[in-house]
């Protein structure tokens, strides 16, 4: 995510000699987002690692002889937060105890086949949060692309390849209908998007639950458990790399969909107007843009990406069936990954490789360490805050504030573009 | 909602908003909605249940004054209710149409007609215990009430707090922990308002302090505090079970009110927590309406510049504010563990606080809106247990639905384009 907050090099004069210029551009690195987003993560790590040592029983018990032995309490707190991090890196990147490269890279694999449905709904959150609205619906969103991408998937039989795209065509509008509904109703009766998402998130769920248990509707024949049954193997994402990676080509529909949110904000007319009601729907108002079809169609748009994160899960890692909770908590986990890239495409891009890392990571470190995957989500969190807030972290580096003259009123402008989202 | 928009549109953008005197049909095509729906469950749906009756019970075994139980025939009330509901919504669109304001009466004794058809309808063949019903309802409220209390104190000083979630859940585990560890549930309580009061001192520390946007740290919070406690969760609390074993308050009977039919058993013999619901409730609305403080409160939510003119610090009525926003929501927490469970468990606040939230919106930054917002979530939460009990003529997803399903219509119908304060959820620089 550093490579989307570096800051644009502050408008410095010609006038400069190389001294100067190059204590500037110094300042700049460190005082900059780069860093900042360094640091970030380096704050929040120690922290958890804080934690983990905390937790440790061994590291409770050697504190209790501390002042007779204090290397052991020492060693003891090493011992767990090195312990945790290594089953972190190697869960996630790199694993140094395998044999041979092609299984020592499998971690990697597992991060970018997490991230995936991280970053299809983490861009349809970015995207609602561009144009002023907060996507909290992405249960229901997930929920309903994957029922509708699934019952395609199981129930139709097309041949190999045009099934597949019948499938994903057939997810991608059931989330576009059910984010479709939000801004509609926001367009239209004014409906606030915040309420209306949080009930349709309960309304899809026992939609799909009910529809789990209805024999001939998702239920698996034969069976009485609210699961569907395996999906046809036409309409399931090919593998990447072959059998032994769980990487699937539904990747490749995320790095198509990073591409098209990028060109659909910054090079298509309709997000222009996307931009421009995020940033002043009465302005854009007057300026000529109907206010209310962008709602619609953004809620549409934002709507569909998340359902891409639902399809994913239901073509790509679960394709044995699913049930109600196939969502896996990812609609809110997005909320997070859209923050932390601050809602630009490539931004949640990268993002959601970060948490996919974290995640993979996580597993690898419970099952290798006994720290549970929690610890996760903590840092996760810490990082985001700490990344949306550079002042803090400069005050705690002591680290020189770039291009002071002019800081106050971008930031001024920047909170007032993203407050948009609730202040409606 | 409509004279609202009404009002306030000729005065800032007359060029854009011609709507001004136009007519607004949303009363009328939600009533429509509504009857229309009302004439397909009642009285299509409700034709196989001729015959059947459908039994309102309207007192425990053990109030002293017992009343009777009525039993009014299913078929016969669907069809009474839904042509009363047809002639209200042609009503109100005859009002519309004549530009008169349809009196709230009208679209109070709308909805409670619909619950009263839509009871009888569920209920057919059995019976309803109402007190019971109504007594679930308010205790299950109670966390969305104290939240929603705690969500509109903080944006009625201008800070977005969508940390809700996080505050009630970090109430619930400190509450159990400080519970379990002292042996004294009232020192569980204050944990637990400590707790919810770190949330929220942190989201204004950040958001007052450092400018991050205010929806962002909420965010942030949430799962700050969800991490959190299910980490200590699993390290601390589940290896040693002394830790998470609180004592759950008992419910008391207030002497007298507790007797009164119906209202009695549904007000007055709740858990203490719900007792101090009812003076945070009236706490809250008298000090945002009827004091000083709350006027200055009010004031820096709707125009920062204006109060610091007049000598007001912004930002440290903001940070009481939201901190006396976290005290009240983190003891909402305490209900989970120490009202209801017992224990504290993983994410065991499960999304209330968001539905806290939609309340306050609901609730139009209302204390006493708010509140009744909540409650008719506590409402549809309960419905479902009763009617699961009892069994329902249609699955009963479709049951479980409907109240969602309503608060979309209500939204989109009633509340429309609900207003927050002026200045909710952007930073105050001099």
């Amino acid at each position: 995510m550093s490579a989307t907050t570096t800051t644009a090099p502050a408008g410095r004069d010609s006038r400069m000699d190389g001294s100067e210029r190059w204590i500037q551009t110094l300042r700049d690195i460190t005082g900059g987002s780069a860093m900042i987003s360094v640091l970030a993560v380096l704050f929040a790590l120690v922290v958890g690692a804080i934690l983990i040592a905390f937790t440790n029983e061994r590291v409770q018990e050697t504190a209790g002889y501390f002042f007779s032995r204090p290397t052991d309490l020492l060693r003891a707190v090493w011992d767990a937060v090195a312990g945790a991090y290594s089953a972190l890196f190697q869960g996630s990147i790199y694993n140094f105890r395998a044999t041979n490269f092609l299984t020592a890279i499998r971690p990697l694999t597992e991060t970018l086949t997490f991230a995936t449905p991280l970053i299809a709904a983490g861009l349809g959150v970015g995207l609602a949060f561009r144009v002023g609205m907060f996507n909290i619906g992405g249960r229901g969103q997930m929920l309903i692309a994957a029922g509708a991408a699934g019952w395609v998937a199981f129930a139709v039989e097309l041949p190999a390849g045009i099934h597949l795209i019948v499938a994903i065509l057939a997810g991608l509008l059931g989330g576009a209908i059910w984010g479709g509904i939000v801004g509609l109703l926001k367009a239209r009766t004014g409906a606030h998007e915040v309420i209306v998402t949080i009930m349709l998130n309960f309304v899809a769920l026992y939609l799909i639950q009910f529809l789990l248990r209805t024999p001939g509707a998702l239920q698996a024949p034969g069976s009485n458990n609210p699961k569907t049954p395996a999906m046809a193997a036409t309409a399931v994402f090919p593998d990447l790399f072959g059998p032994r990676y769980n990487l699937h080509a539904g990747f490749l529909t995320v790095v198509a969909a990073t591409i098209f949110v990028w060109w659909l904000l910054s090079r298509s007319n309709l997000g222009f107007q996307f931009r421009a009601v995020g940033q002043n729907p009465s302005a854009a108002r007057v300026a000529g843009i109907n206010v209310k079809n962008v709602y619609l169609y953004a809620m549409a748009i934002s709507g569909a990406l998340v359902g891409l994160a639902g399809i994913n899960q239901v073509l790509g890692t679960v394709t044995t069936g699913f049930g109600s909770g196939i969502d896996a908590g990812i609609g809110f986990d997005a909320i997070t990954v859209a923050l932390l890239g601050r809602s630009k495409p490539w931004g949640i891009f990268a993002a959601g490789i970060l948490f996919g890392a974290f995640k993979a990571g996580g597993f690898a470190m419970q099952a290798a360490e006994g720290v549970p995957i929690d610890i996760v989500v903590v840092v996760q969190a810490l990082i985001v805050l700490f990344i949306a807030a550079p002042p803090l972290v400069r005050a705690m580096f002591h680290l020189p504030t770039p291009g002071t003259s002019r800081k106050p009123k971008i930031r001024a402008v920047k909170t007032r573009q993203t407050n948009e989202v609730v202040a409606k | 909602m409509s004279t609202l928009t009404q009002s306030s549109a000729p005065a800032s953008t007359p060029i854009v908003k011609p709507a001004a005197q136009i007519r607004s049909w949303k009363i009328p095509i939600t009533f429509g909605s509504f009857a229309v729906l009302s004439l397909f469950l009642f009285v299509v749906l409700g034709r196989g249940l001729r015959g059947e009756l459908s039994t309102f019970r309207l007192s425990e075994g053990r109030d002293l004054i017992q009343l009777p139980e009525v039993a009014l025939p299913t078929f016969a009330t669907g069809v009474f209710v839904a042509v009363v509901l047809v002639l209200m919504a042609a009503a109100s669109a005859w009002l519309v149409y004549r530009h008169t304001k349809i009196p709230i009466v009208l679209t109070i004794l709308f909805a409670l007609l619909f619950l009263v058809g839509f009871l009888a309808w569920a209920a057919s063949g059995s019976t309803i215990p109402v007190p019971g019903l109504l007594i679930g309802t308010v205790t299950l409220s109670a966390p969305l009430i104290f939240g929603a209390l705690g969500g509109v104190l903080s944006e009625r000083a201008g800070v977005v707090n969508v940390a809700i979630e996080g505050q009630l859940l970090a109430g619930a585990f400190s509450s159990a922990v400080v519970a379990s560890a002292t042996g004294n549930p009232y020192l569980g309580l204050l944990a637990a308002m400590v707790a919810g009061a770190l949330v929220s001192m942190v989201l204004a520390a950040f958001v007052l302090k450092y400018l991050v946007d205010q929806v962002i740290v909420g965010v942030v919070l949430n799962v700050l505090v969800i991490g959190l406690t299910s980490f200590l969760y699993s390290q601390v609390l589940a290896p040693s079970a002394n830790l998470n074993s609180p004592d759950v308050f008992p419910r008391l009977n207030v002497p007298f009110l507790s007797e009164i039919p119906i209202i009695g058993p549904v007000l007055f013999r709740q858990t203490i927590i719900v007792y101090v619901m009812y003076v945070a409730i009236a706490l809250v609305y008298f000090g945002l309406f009827r004091t000083k403080w709350g006027l200055r409160v009010r004031a820096v939510g709707e125009h920062p510049q204006a109060a610091d003119t007049v000598g007001i610090n912004v930002n440290r009525t903001r940070f009481i504010a939201v901190t006396l926003g976290g005290v009240i929501s983190g003891f909402g927490g305490a209900y989970f563990t120490l009202g209801a469970v017992g224990a504290f468990n993983k994410e065991m606040t499960n999304g209330m606080g968001f539905i806290a939230l939609a309340a306050v919106i609901f609730g139009q930054w209302h204390p006493i809106k708010a509140t009744l917002a909540a409650l008719l979530f506590g409402f549809a939460t309960n419905l479902q247990n009763v009617l699961g009990i009892i069994g329902s003529p249609v699955p009963s997803e479709f049951m479980l639905m409907l109240p969602y399903v309503v608060t979309i219509f209500a939204v989109a119908g009633f509340v429309g384009r609900s207003r927050a304060p002026a200045a909710d959820g952007k930073p105050y620089i001099k």
